[in-house]
């Protein structure tokens, strides 16, 4: 096992150079602590973002940062939090689900799309990442974006990569929109709402003028043995009194809500985040992107075909974590039947690698599209070194 | 003008004209087929209306089915093909060539659905972006993203450019409020990308489809996020005596953990050309205008407003303006949204569009109006403060060749100086023609060249819109 450890994006470019003419594939790694996403691949080679590291810019009036892609995304994230800022994505860390360790990376949050509760109102990585540089399959070192909010020049290269799980290219610095900290947090809590009255709820709060932040779901059994409904407000002080009075006005037949603030609200959301309720089972963990409102359609269909299935919604909804056996192929061929006719997606987040390579870990694409895909790959590393068949196999 | 060139018609397609014609006309209507000069005409040029080339013909399909077949006959047939939604593109986006078929999404104007549960909006392409917010706003939703010229562009439109506005500092752009496409490609086939649901599997097509200028294939339909709207929105009208002022009080609001929902920046020549149109009550004795807007319930706005006041007041304000009334609100804002048309009525003008980091803007000004005194030009600046947006309006003669090239180079001058300082060549508007031989400033051979390979996954024979974006020289084709 070599590992390639540059320390500047000359040296990289070089190790790929290198690479390219021995045709030797290569694993692309941060911190290690995403690294069971995807499925698995044979390399004898790594390339480490270790080497580099380090604030590159920080204009906390421009509301941008940047940093090299070895960054630990703590320190992106407190260097933020000293002048009352943060990342607006809420970015997830997969080490409870995943059972890793080591410092996640803001290369690999870049890299995996890695996004949390806020993405329903506040995007997605994707939408924050505003710039990058990357090494292509050809040693060269490109750009895309910049440090600019508003940036519409060129192909938006920036886009595809967020999200393509190194299978494009090596990221040596990202740079990302960032956001003031709110003033203060609040999560409101309805108790013992079934799943469709709940995602009701979520649903109504989300198109109401109250702006929660985050809307999640967590059934009986789901860390306690009640369901609980969570809105999360986050505004300055004076705001969240009148909108949360407002919310539990507007849903006053499910009763008063609870209120929760500090560590026991953060602690709550980074479980949802982190999708910590199913850490350390032996479980396969899914990912079901839906229509909020589907949410509910989904996993009731899936019950039905797998009834040891756990889950849990974020999104409105539109987000189910679901926890299935890990035997077979892990719930897949029922899964994907029960969200095919409602639209969406599931991807198995965790799973043995002998269930990662047998069973599509990303939902598959429809012909036209993973023609597609496989240009793109082409295009970015002609060679196919960068993380072969990560996504889907071949490509 | 002229200094902007387009590749040589094909004299093959050219002669072929009939052909092609008698080619296209079982694919479509007989109405969606226009032929003749006089209604060939008003789709020779957009809203970079210094440039037009008469097109070989123009296309109005009514179904993504009738796109797909039009689509795959011109690939076949190897003719280049020029999408256009409302033709407002400020870059030329879609000027079409003498060799080109125009497919235009303009009958495809229906809302196909709208989901207020889920929060999205199914559309056909020719909806106006003013129609869907038109379609959820007794509901109390709106559709995001609002360029100026909402009342006439086309959500195929937007997506082609990734259009903006004034509100996207809180709300995004259009890539931000895109969930899917349907999108026809080259050769006719049919893809569907993303839905109601968020984060489409695999890489992120739908985010590189979204301002990619109409060369990778034509969208058809979008799924559009909707929003509630706030329970009420105000703006303050603030005057500063240097624009220096302006850009620290614009710094000390964001600093202080506020995002307003917009922040619209004015210098004096645009104070004065506005005001003389719209007369909205701009203070006339200030060098800056700032138009700030916040949102939510009465009390919420009232300390939201309070707050922005004592930092403007911090920053040397000389005039303060709260809007008290729906009406003061409209017309603060209609002086700001008439700038294009107001500068329109006093002189010809070129609308730039580049973007800066916004603690340049000082130094930005200054050079900017070094740059146009130097061509005996005057340029009007009004700009999306929170973002660095700038849309300088630079104020020319078009009957005197002499002063419009001048205007067209102290543009130039202006874009290369907004990539210099770390910023772009535009924001909002997209490259076009008009900023295409620009793009070697913002990107080097290596960036563009992936650009264009990614490109060729879509089009390997540059038949889709294909004078725009990429410099004519140094094209890769795979």
């Amino acid at each position: 096992m070599t590992i390639h450890t540059p320390t500047t994006e000359a040296q990289a470019c070089a190790v790929v150079a290198s690479v390219v003419a021995t045709g030797i594939p290569l694993s692309i790694r941060g911190g290690g602590t995403r690294s069971g996403l995807g499925r698995p691949i044979q390399v004898v080679s790594t390339l480490s973002s270790a080497g580099l590291t380090g604030i590159t810019l920080y204009e906390p009036a421009e509301m941008v940062i940047g940093a090299r892609a070895g960054t630990p995304l703590a320190l992106v994230q407190e260097t933020l939090a000293e002048r009352g800022q943060m990342l607006p994505f809420e970015p997830m860390d997969h080490r409870p689900l995943l059972g890793t360790s080591g410092e996640p990376t803001i290369g690999a949050v870049a890299a995996g799309n890695v996004s949390g509760p806020r993405r329903i109102n506040a995007g997605a990585a994707r939408d924050s990442l505003i710039g990058i540089r990357l090494i292509n399959g050809r040693g060269e070192a490109i750009k895309s974006g910049g440090r600019v909010m508003k940036n519409v020049t060129g192909l938006d290269l920036v886009k595809l990569v967020a999200g393509s799980h190194g299978t494009l290219g090596f990221l040596t610095e990202v740079t990302f929109r960032v956001l003031p900290k709110p003033e203060r947090i609040v999560t409101l809590a309805w108790n013992g709402l079934a799943d469709e009255a709940a995602v009701a709820l979520l649903s109504t709060a989300l198109g109401s003028p109250f702006e929660p932040m985050a809307a999640a779901h967590l059934p009986a059994g789901i860390g306690t043995d009640h369901a609980r409904t969570l809105l999360r407000l986050e505004n300055f002080s004076a705001s969240i009194d009148y909108r949360g009075k407002a919310l539990a006005e507007l849903f006053s037949r499910h009763g008063q809500p609870e209120l929760i603030e500090g560590e026991a609200s953060a602690t709550l959301w980074s479980d949802i985040r982190d999708a910590g309720f199913f850490a350390g089972t032996q479980e396969a963990v899914w990912r079901l992107s839906l229509a909020p409102g589907n949410g509910p359609r989904a996993t009731a269909a899936i019950a039905k075909a797998l009834p040891q299935a756990r889950w849990f919604y974020d999104w409105g909804g539109g987000l189910v974590w679901l926890a299935v056996s890990a035997d077979g192929d892990a719930g897949a061929a029922a899964i994907r039947a029960a969200i095919r006719p409602l639209g969406g997606h599931a991807t198995l987040v965790r799973a043995p690698d002998a269930v990662r390579a047998a069973v599509p870990v990303f939902e598959p694409l429809a012909e036209p599209l993973l023609r597609v895909t496989a240009g793109i790959k082409q295009s970015f590393d002609p060679a196919g070194i960068f993380e072969p068949g990560r996504m889907y196999a071949g490509i | 003008m002229s200094a902007i060139a387009f590749p040589i018609p094909r004299a093959d397609i050219l002669a072929r004209r009939d052909e092609i014609i008698a080619g296209l006309a079982p694919l479509v209507a007989a109405d969606a087929l226009i032929t003749s000069d006089d209604e060939r005409r008003p789709y020779e040029t957009d809203a970079l209306t210094a440039y037009r080339r008469m097109p070989l013909a123009v296309v109005l399909p009514s179904t993504t089915q009738e796109v797909a077949a039009v689509l795959s006959y011109c690939s076949a047939q190897g003719v280049p093909v020029v999408p256009r939604g409302a033709g407002t593109s400020l870059a030329g986006g879609a000027i079409p060539q003498e060799d080109a078929i125009v497919i235009g999404v303009s009958k495809m104007n229906r809302i196909l659905e709208i989901d207020y549960a889920n929060r999205v909006a199914k559309v056909q392409a020719g909806v106006t972006n003013l129609a869907v917010t038109g379609a959820v706003s007794a509901e109390g939703f709106f559709y995001a993203p609002d360029p100026s010229s909402q009342l006439a562009c086309s959500i195929g439109g937007n997506i082609g450019m990734n259009s903006g506005g004034a509100h996207c500092l809180k709300y995004g752009v259009t890539t931000n409020n895109v969930l899917g496409v349907t999108l026809v490609m080259l050769d006719g086939s049919i893809v569907e990308i993303g839905g109601a649901h968020l984060d489409a599997p695999g890489l992120d097509v739908l985010g590189l489809i979204v301002g990619s200028e109409g060369q990778l294939g034509i969208v058809t339909e979008a799924t559009v996020r909707i929003l509630r709207s706030a329970e009420g929105a105000r703006p303050v009208l603030f005057g500063f005596p240097t624009s220096e002022e302006a850009g620290a009080a614009v710094a000390a609001i964001i600093g202080a953990g506020i995002i307003p929902v917009a922040m619209e920046f004015m210098d004096k020549p645009a104070i004065e050309i506005c005001e003389a149109f719209a007369h909205a009550g701009y203070p006339m004795d200030v060098e800056a205008l700032l138009i700030i807007e916040v949102e939510g319930s009465d009390e919420e706005m009232d300390a939201q407003l309070a707050r922005i006041v004592a930092i403007a007041r911090q920053h040397g304000v000389k005039t303060v303006k709260e809007s008290k009334s729906a009406m003061e609100t409209a017309a603060i804002w209609k002086g700001r949204k008439s700038a294009f048309g107001a500068t329109g009525r006093i002189a010809d003008y070129i609308c730039m569009d580049g973007t800066i980091p916004t603690g340049q803007l000082p130094f930005v000004l200054r050079r900017m109006d070094e740059i146009i005194k130097g061509y005996g030009l005057r340029v009007a600046n009004v700009f999306h403060a929170g973002d660095g947006n700038l849309h300088p309006l630079i104020l020319y003669n078009c009957n005197d060749p002499v002063e419009a090239q001048k205007a067209e180079d102290a543009g130039n001058d202006i874009l290369k100086l907004c990539v210099e300082v770390g910023g772009c060549l535009t924001g909002e508007h997209g490259v076009g023609i008009e900023k295409r031989d620009l793009m070697n400033v913002q990107f080097n051979p290596e960036d563009l060249q992936q650009q264009m390979r990614v490109r060729a996954v879509f089009d390997g024979q540059w038949l889709m819109n294909p004078a725009k974006v990429f410099p004519l020289e140094g094209r890769v084709a795979a």
